[in-house]
């Protein structure tokens, strides 16, 4: 189990940023994403992976409207 | 289209001769009124008490109405006004999004005050022309053309008996009238509405600007609350403002370099970051549409769900298949974000105008909600049709969005039938029957005529006539205020039901839009968190509208550092943006927190000019449940897992074995209770009673302490 913005999400092996936001369907094209605090660069979507336990924050910037 | 017998039938009513002068940082310094009543044309001052406490746009309309109107002041009595004014940062060139308006009026929806903004180049011409703002007042007896000539110095009222009403007709023939060359196109503005706006509750105003490039005019549009319906009650065809030799420096700010620093980095910033985020230069505001199905905040058959598998049969790329990109589409000059999309070529379908080519601005993203996916209608065709309809007509497209599928809902339920509608079978999905209950309002006839009444009238209309329960209808009856919602399914974001029914005007996104820091992002988790984020960017939105400038370029692109910065959700650098060119205009001072100050001041006063009106309190406030979770079993059901874990987690209710009917009552028994805490907590920030009035020492903390003001509020407390 990993922390998706402070709610649980179920972990699989090999979850990378994309496959997150894949799962979550977040579309969203700006977005700020840390794993435990450390902040990850769009370029490391692909290859960053995350680690069960992990505390992951998918920032969506204000927009809309 | 025969111009010299049109411009042959006009009538010299009066004419007022005046000195254009410059600006200085910003501002005219004074304002023009205008009474078709009396035919009265007059030049007044504009104080610096009203630039220290209102500062513009927004502010200047809300206290010439505040001055015009008493509590017992009806929408369509002539002592009611429409104030349009730009704002001191209003009309600069060297910052994308600078040429915006605000409009000010009593509402035929809500019977309160409303403010509505638009781009177009009305709001930069007539401050160039030496008008901070323009009020209007009275009624004339026959229809009129109010034309402002900014280069000569004189402005007329003309009985014009012969132009068109609906907009692409109209304001192309005053064009041909007023224009001395077709090179002169470029210099003129027009303030209009269309047929409709004499028939309907929701008539909004079309601002235009002449597209040089496609030698076609093209109309935005002050649509929210019926300010158009005001428009054609006072009998007002048009305002029409000529202003030749627009340049960077109109506005005389004070520090020329510092405007021309900021506006080149926001540029550049632009060029390099909006392929790889939001394509606003490409697609405008429809990218939204995905956004919103993806995240199920798409309203589909009146809110009941936020997602539907057709929505990306009216997601971006459809509307590129259509777009005309890549000629001037901003509606201001010096617009690099370019977002005002433009159609050509497009024929007529149905209707009067049946067969014509017509040069059409594209909908925007609320446009294709309200019209479209609110209707269950996924046809890219009809919702371009309907677009532009709803603004020849004078129609506002979110609150006809709204209101129609409110009664497509109510159709389906079997609350009104055929026999009611006249016929029409106003079915989810019925694309013909939505567009000919749009020719209706137009033509005035059958059921159009009630459908233009809006949701609030309908609903006490449908309960009246025809025996239809109150509750029901209050549940699926999208308005508060009288005001139809925008086009955002708010269930998952209790923040976001707060922004549309605490907004000052009635729910409209334009003061909050929470919905990613609230339900996605879980930035605000507590009470204290929430009332915070529906203090700071109620706020920080309303300050845009004091001073003319557009949303979009604050955090529909963002510079490439944002992520790493304290607060990435306000977009700080962009802020700081605001205040750097705020302060190069107008040679103040100011910083973030006064900025907020400035907005606080005119957001407390439009607060209490509700409070003076008879409304404004927490009663106002209630919103419709649909808005907070499911109403319907089958509501329920299409997000049983979501609703059921709800009720697990956050009531430890064991959901097993329950009805349908059990879980809807429990969620919405805790969800009601969960807006009203939300209230509590956004009340006390803000500085309000319990029951939503702002405290005299609120007032006092932000000098808006006028004696006519501390009044109204001691009397209500």
């Amino acid at each position: 189990m990993i922390k998706v913005n402070g709610r649980n999400f179920e972990w699989e092996k090999n979850l990378t940023v994309t496959k997150l936001l894949q799962k979550k369907n977040y579309t969203f094209p700006s977005i700020v994403v840390q794993i435990n605090g450390k902040f990850i660069p769009q370029a490391q979507y692909e290859t960053a992976l995350i680690n069960d336990g992990d505390d992951v924050k998918v920032i969506h910037l204000t927009s809309g409207g | 289209m025969n111009v010299e017998k049109i411009k042959a039938a006009h009538k010299l009513l009066a004419e007022f001769k005046y000195t254009p002068g410059k600006l200085d940082k910003g501002y005219a310094n004074k304002s023009l009124y205008i009474n078709v009543s009396e035919n009265k044309i007059e030049a007044k001052p504009v104080t610096e008490m009203m630039k220290e406490k209102f500062t513009g746009g927004r502010g200047f309309g809300l206290w010439y109405l505040w001055n015009a109107v008493t509590p017992e002041t009806k929408w369509n009595d002539p002592e009611n006004e429409i104030i349009i004014s730009p704002g001191p940062v209003g009309g600069i060139t060297q910052y994308p999004g600078a040429g915006k308006s605000l409009v000010v009026s009593l509402s035929p929806l809500t019977g309160s005050v409303m403010d509505s903004n638009v781009g177009g180049h009305f709001g930069p011409l007539l401050k160039f022309s030496g008008w901070d703002a323009l009020e209007l007042q009275g009624k004339a007896e026959k229809d009129v053309v109010i034309f402002i000539d900014g280069n000569a110095g004189i402005i007329r009222i003309e009985e014009a008996p012969e132009e068109a009403l609906d907009s692409h007709l109209l304001v192309e023939q005053l064009y041909e009238i007023y224009a001395d060359t077709p090179e002169d196109k470029r210099n003129i503005s027009v303030v209009s509405t269309g047929a409709a706006a004499e028939h309907i509750l929701y008539g909004m105003l079309n601002f235009s600007l002449y597209d040089t490039r496609r030698k076609a005019v093209r109309l935005k549009q002050a649509g929210r609350g019926g300010i158009g319906t005001v428009l054609r009650d006072k009998k007002v065809k048009a305002i029409v403002v000529k202003f030749k030799g627009v340049k960077g420096n109109l506005n005389n700010p004070a520090d020329f370099a510092a405007l021309a620093k900021t506006g080149i980095k926001m540029h550049k910033e632009i060029h390099a970051g909006d392929d790889k985020q939001c394509q606003m230069r490409v697609r405008g505001t429809t990218y939204l549409v995905k956004i919103m199905n993806d995240y199920d905040l798409l309203p589909v058959c009146n809110f009941k769900y936020g997602s539907h598998p057709d929505g990306n049969k009216i997601a971006a790329p459809k509307w590129i298949e259509n777009f005309n990109i890549g000629k001037a589409d901003g509606c201001w000059y010096g617009c690099t974000l370019s977002c005002s999309k433009v159609i050509c070529d497009y024929e007529l379908k149905t209707g009067p105008y049946k067969g014509q080519k017509v040069v059409t601005d594209a909908p925007e993203y609320e446009t294709i909600a309200g019209v479209g996916s609110n209707c269950g209608i996924f046809d890219p065709q009809f919702i371009i049709e309907a677009n532009f309809y709803c603004d020849t007509y004078g129609v506002d497209t979110i609150s006809f969005g709204t209101t129609t599928a409110f009664l497509m809902e109510c159709y389906e339920n079997g609350i009104i039938n055929r026999q009611i509608t006249g016929g029409l079978d106003l079915r989810f999905g019925n694309q013909d029957a939505a567009m000919e209950l749009l020719h209706q309002m137009a033509r005035g006839e059958g059921f159009g005529r009630i459908a233009g009444l809006g949701v609030r009238k309908c609903k006490e209309l449908f309960v009246r006539e025809y025996g239809a329960g109150a509750a029901f209808l209050n549940d699926i009856g999208m308005e508060v205020k009288g005001l139809e919602y925008a086009e955002y399914v708010s269930k998952e974001s209790l923040v976001q039901q707060g922004g549309f029914g605490m907004a000052n005007k009635g729910p409209q996104h334009d003061e909050a839009w929470l919905i990613f820091m609230d339900m996605v992002n879980n930035q605000l988790p507590t009470f204290e968190n929430k009332a915070e984020a529906l203090h700071y960017f109620p706020m920080f939105r309303t300050w845009l509208g004091l001073v003319g400038l557009c949303k979009l370029p604050w955090n529909d692109i963002v510079p490439e550092n944002n992520a790493q910065t304290d607060e990435p959700a306000k977009i700080p650098e962009h802020v700081q943006n605001y205040v750097d060119i705020f302060n190069a205009v107008t040679g103040k001072n100011i910083d973030k927190k006064e900025m907020i100050l400035q907005s606080e001041r005119v957001y407390n006063f439009q607060k209490v000019f509700n409070i003076k009106m008879g409304f404004g309190t927490r009663e106002h406030d209630k919103i419709p449940y649909r808005s907070v979770g499911p109403v319907t079993v089958e509501e329920y059901e299409s997000r049983q897992d979501r609703y059921d874990s709800q009720l697990k987690e956050l009531l430890g209710m064991e959901t097993e074995g329950k009805s349908t009917e059990e879980k809807l009552k429990a969620l919405r028994e805790y969800r009601e209770a969960q807006y009203e805490k939300l209230v509590d907590a956004v009340y006390e920030r803000r500085g309000w009673t319990p029951n939503g009035i702002p405290k005299l020492e609120t007032l006092q903390k932000l000098g808006i302490d006028l004696p006519e003001v501390v009044e109204v509020v001691q009397k209500s407390l």
